[in-house]
């Protein structure tokens, strides 16, 4: 890719980026949320066409204008968000595309399965071909996605922020058929955000800035440190040690919670625990053991099986999401975009989403525009949100400022008790450390926080107290202290410290 | 082997390709496009000229010139003044049930029963009168005017309740309701509340003075039209600057977050087939009251389904329904004026079923873009 330019409106997406990506690597390509590694991608695939420049592909010009043109290149993309039929079974999304056959009849189709089947042995690639794809977990729909790819005849596969939406183990395992791919002669693209990966998979590193490319690495050459400079193009404090917050009286006390999942069964299973003043306690866990159960419970959107919570002194697991807004409950959602926020709606309106049943939004129960967008204005100065006005769609926002949004929403309102779920989500080094920020303000202004994360280095340096939950139970309570990494990673797996001792 | 390379195989390829699209009729190509939400203003003018000319095809086919027809349907509703005090009369139960459906379509509740809650309004009404002969004169009005409102408002919340408590499609519920109310109105009409001295006329006797609403001088026309007019007005001044205004907002835009923010979706379910259903009723009572002056068989051609027109063609917006009202409703009285020249009335009903196609079609061709092939694309 040579000076490559790409504009969306007023934005330069791309601006004069040079990429080149040897035969047989795995190339990384590094960025911050909206520096335009989805856009080049895409360029690639040709999903969007170039504003000017040149695409070579085996050292030919090439022209690519469509996904078709793509493909005939052997370029084939796994998107971010799968582009999956999910009631087709897995085999019948891989042939969807083939024009060639317009009788397809049951002979066809075993020769077919058989011809995918040992794609997927040659590559180690496992999935239940024969089942509809919304039975299969995450990690093998992605494996379609990749076999699809395969079986089109990709040389080149990029794939777009492919662990963003797998668990630990599977991230490890996607990377495990990525070496393999490699190893085979196929030549990969990547994107992510993700420091620890880059080092732990790629061969080679690109970095991108702002719709520019800032520097092409070779993973022997540098280390996650000169990465991370790169990619936010300052140089970051280290992490470093959080001071311990000064735990004060209980907020809230759950005892003997249970809650069920959406299809019946216990999502937790009569657990008990304690917020207190002026604390973080962090929820760690592999994903699907209760945790969403439990944040929603907590909030009012699922209902409870079992068990009492009593806040500031009052019995609240029965009461409704308002009455529990107006004690003090404030809930960071999962998915920002699906419930936190209103999309096409603007900043105002969505600043308002849990104040404007008081008196400084409506006087007389009419609207007071003017005040209104004087505070909606500081509160976005405050937390740093950048927007171009307070009246464009949040849907337009980058995921960071979205989340900040929220987060300024969320504190304004001065929350007793804050159950945050995966608050740093999809967001880049900066937008995570002012998010932790926020936590951490919010904790020593005394109010409790409940951390929900999968991301353990951030579970692990904000809180002060660790609970584990596992299969629906809390499996173990760490103090700030006693936080150790691998005894954290046995616990998330279901091994007991008693069974730890008994082997 | 080859002497070509794969890449130059496939170049060659995509430059016949290319070549082969290369005239001015393929240039264009539609692309989805996520990020659009339907169409804009330009939509509903688009769809109103393309229905114009799909129906202009049908009456030339009937050897007529379109042209002779339009004009003669543009003068019949707005060339005298006659002609105009009708198309009001029409607009105003378009306008009330526009509205009506308006409101619950903003937050996707699907209510098709404008009709039904339009004659339950009728019946009430005129109810008040029957039941109540002897009420002193100046209270009929606002008593028939509360009627209308509770009575479309009940038959409403029918709707309303089995959705919310059941999960109960409410397109269908309201759909089978509006036949419930026409078989209601008919045994009104043709049984207990008939005019005895009425030779037979499915119809009640004629209301008395006190029980009509009274008319701009000399026209047909009457003050319903400020029923309308205020509905807008308040409709719109609640919408922008109220508390509810905003929980409706917020839902229309993102019923998640609305719950999330503590907003009980179902409440709003009721609350806004009260006020759908309600406008419906008022609609209702000035028609028995303001046009008809009694309860009569088929006292409304389809009001409540031709409000929904009404409310799309103004994308929701109240204050464009009293344009779009008054445009249905001229529809409706230039299709009287063609039957002169020997066609059907049955015109203004092709009309607007072709309008609301048309509109259908254009929203959702809305959420495409026109993509020029070659060069850049936009």
């Amino acid at each position: 890719m040579n000076h490559v330019v790409k504009r969306f409106g007023d934005v330069v997406a791309n601006d004069r980026v040079d990429f080149s990506v040897a035969r047989g690597e795995i190339h990384a390509l590094l960025g911050e949320n909206g520096a335009g590694k989805s856009t080049v991608m895409s360029l690639l695939s040709g999903i969007y066409r170039a504003d000017s420049g040149e695409l070579f592909v085996h050292g030919e010009r090439v022209r690519i204008r469509s996904p078709r043109d793509a493909m005939q290149l052997g370029i084939g993309m796994v998107h971010q968000n799968f582009r999956l039929v999910a009631t087709l079974t897995a085999l019948d999304n891989i042939i969807l595309g083939e024009k060639k056959q317009p009788w397809r009849g049951a002979s066809w189709k075993r020769k077919k399965a058989k011809e995918i089947s040992e794609l997927c042995e040659q590559y180690g690639l496992q999935f239940p071909i024969d089942a509809p794809v919304w039975q299969l977990s995450v990690g093998e729909q992605q494996r379609v996605e990749i076999v699809k790819t395969l079986y089109r005849g990709a040389d080149i596969i990029l794939l777009d922020e492919p662990t963003s939406v797998l668990t630990p183990s599977e991230a490890e395992r996607l990377f495990m058929t990525l070496r393999e791919l490699k190893q085979s002669g196929k030549t990969i693209v990547i994107t992510t955000h993700k420091l620890k990966e880059v080092m732990a998979a790629a061969d080679r590193i690109s970095v991108m800035r702002k719709g520019r490319m800032i520097a092409s690495l070779d993973r022997k050459d540098t280390n996650a440190k000169e990465l991370a400079e790169l990619m936010v193009g300052r140089a970051l404090n280290d992490a470093g040690e959080v001071p311990a917050g000064q735990a004060g009286a209980a907020i809230m006390a759950v005892q003997e919670m249970t809650v069920l999942a959406d299809h019946g069964y216990r999502a937790l299973n009569g657990i008990s625990f304690e917020v207190k003043e002026g604390e973080i306690i962090g929820v760690a866990g592999v994903a699907g053991n209760g945790q969403k159960e439990l944040a929603e419970a907590i909030a009012g959107l699922r209902s409870w099986a079992s068990g009492t919570m009593t806040c500031l002194g009052e019995r609240m697991e029965g009461a409704s999401i308002r009455r529990r807004i107006d004690k003090g409950i404030s809930l960071i959602p999962e998915d920002r975009m699906k419930s936190g926020l209103a999309g096409s709606l603007g900043l105002v309106d969505n600043l308002m989403l849990k104040s404007y049943r008081g008196n400084e939004r409506f006087r007389m129960g009419v609207l007071r525009n003017k005040d209104n967008e004087r505070w909606a204005a500081q509160l976005i100065d405050r937390f740093d949100v950048r927007t171009p006005s307070l009246t464009v769609p949040v849907r337009g926002l980058s995921g960071g400022n979205q989340q900040k949004l929220l987060l300024a929403r969320e504190i304004d309102q001065k929350p007793k008790l804050m159950v945050a779920v995966h608050p740093t989500q999809g967001l880049d080094v900066g937008a995570t450390e002012s998010v932790h920020q926020m936590l951490l303000d919010l904790r020593d202004s005394s109010a409790g926080v409940l951390l929900i994360s999968e991301d353990l280095d951030e579970v692990m340096r904000l809180s002060d107290r660790i609970l584990v939950l596992y299969g629906g139970n809390i499996v173990g309570e760490l103090s700030k202290t006693e936080i150790d990494k691998d005894r954290i990673g046995r616990m998330m797996a279901g091994i007991g410290d008693s069974e730890e001792a008994a082997r | 082997m080859n002497q070509e390379t794969w890449a130059e195989t496939v170049n060659r390829k995509i430059r016949a390709r290319e070549n082969a699209a290369h005239k001015p009729l393929f240039t264009f190509s539609l692309q989805y496009d996520p990020a659009k939400k339907g169409g804009g203003w330009w939509v509903p003018l688009l769809s109103i000229a393309s229905a114009l000319l799909l129906c202009a095809m049908f009456i030339w086919a009937n050897g007529m010139n379109p042209f002779t027809v339009y004009a003669k349907m543009a003068k019949g509703a707005f060339g005298s003044s006659f002609g105009i005090s009708e198309t009001l009369v029409k607009a105003i139960p378009l306008l009330l049930c526009g509205l009506g459906v308006a409101v619950a379509y903003r937050i996707s509740v699907w209510n098709i029963g404008a009709e039904g809650q339009l004659i339950a309004g009728a019946i009430a009404a005129t109810a008040v009168t029957v039941y109540w002969p002897d009420l002193p004169g100046a209270l009929y009005i606002p008593v028939m005017v509360a009627a209308g409102i509770a009575a479309g408002a009940v038959w409403g919340l029918l709707t309303a309740l089995p959705r919310t408590y059941f999960g109960v499609n409410e397109l269908i519920t309201s759909l089978m309701l509006n036949y419930v109310a026409l078989l209601l109105l008919d045994y009104f009409v043709f049984g207990p509340w008939r005019d005895p001295e009425g030779f037979n006329f499915p119809g009640t006797p004629i209301f008395s003075l006190d029980q009509q609403l009274m008319t701009f001088s000399g026209t047909r026309l009457h003050y319903g039209l400020i029923f309308a007019l205020a509905a807008v007005v308040l409709f719109s001044l609640l919408y922008s600057k109220s508390r509810w205004g905003y929980e409706m907002k917020l839902l229309g835009a993102n019923p998640l977050a609305a719950k999330y923010a503590g907003i009980s979706v179902n409440r709003h379910i009721l609350l806004v087939m009260l006020i759908s259903g309600g406008l419906a009723g008022l609609a209702g009572m000035s028609e028995v009251s303001g046009v008809s002056h009694r309860l009569m068989y088929g006292i409304s051609p389809g009001y409540g389904y031709t409000a929904i027109i009404v409310a799309w063609l103004a994308k929701l917006n109240p204050w464009w329904m009293i344009v779009t009202s008054l445009f249905v409703g001229g529809l409706i009285v230039g299709g009287y004026s063609v039957q002169t020249i020997g066609l059907p009335s049955s015109m203004s009903l092709m009309l607007q079923g072709a309008i609301l196609i048309c509109l259908i079609g254009g929203e959702m061709l809305g959420k495409y873009r026109l993509v020029r092939r070659g060069g850049s694309g936009k």
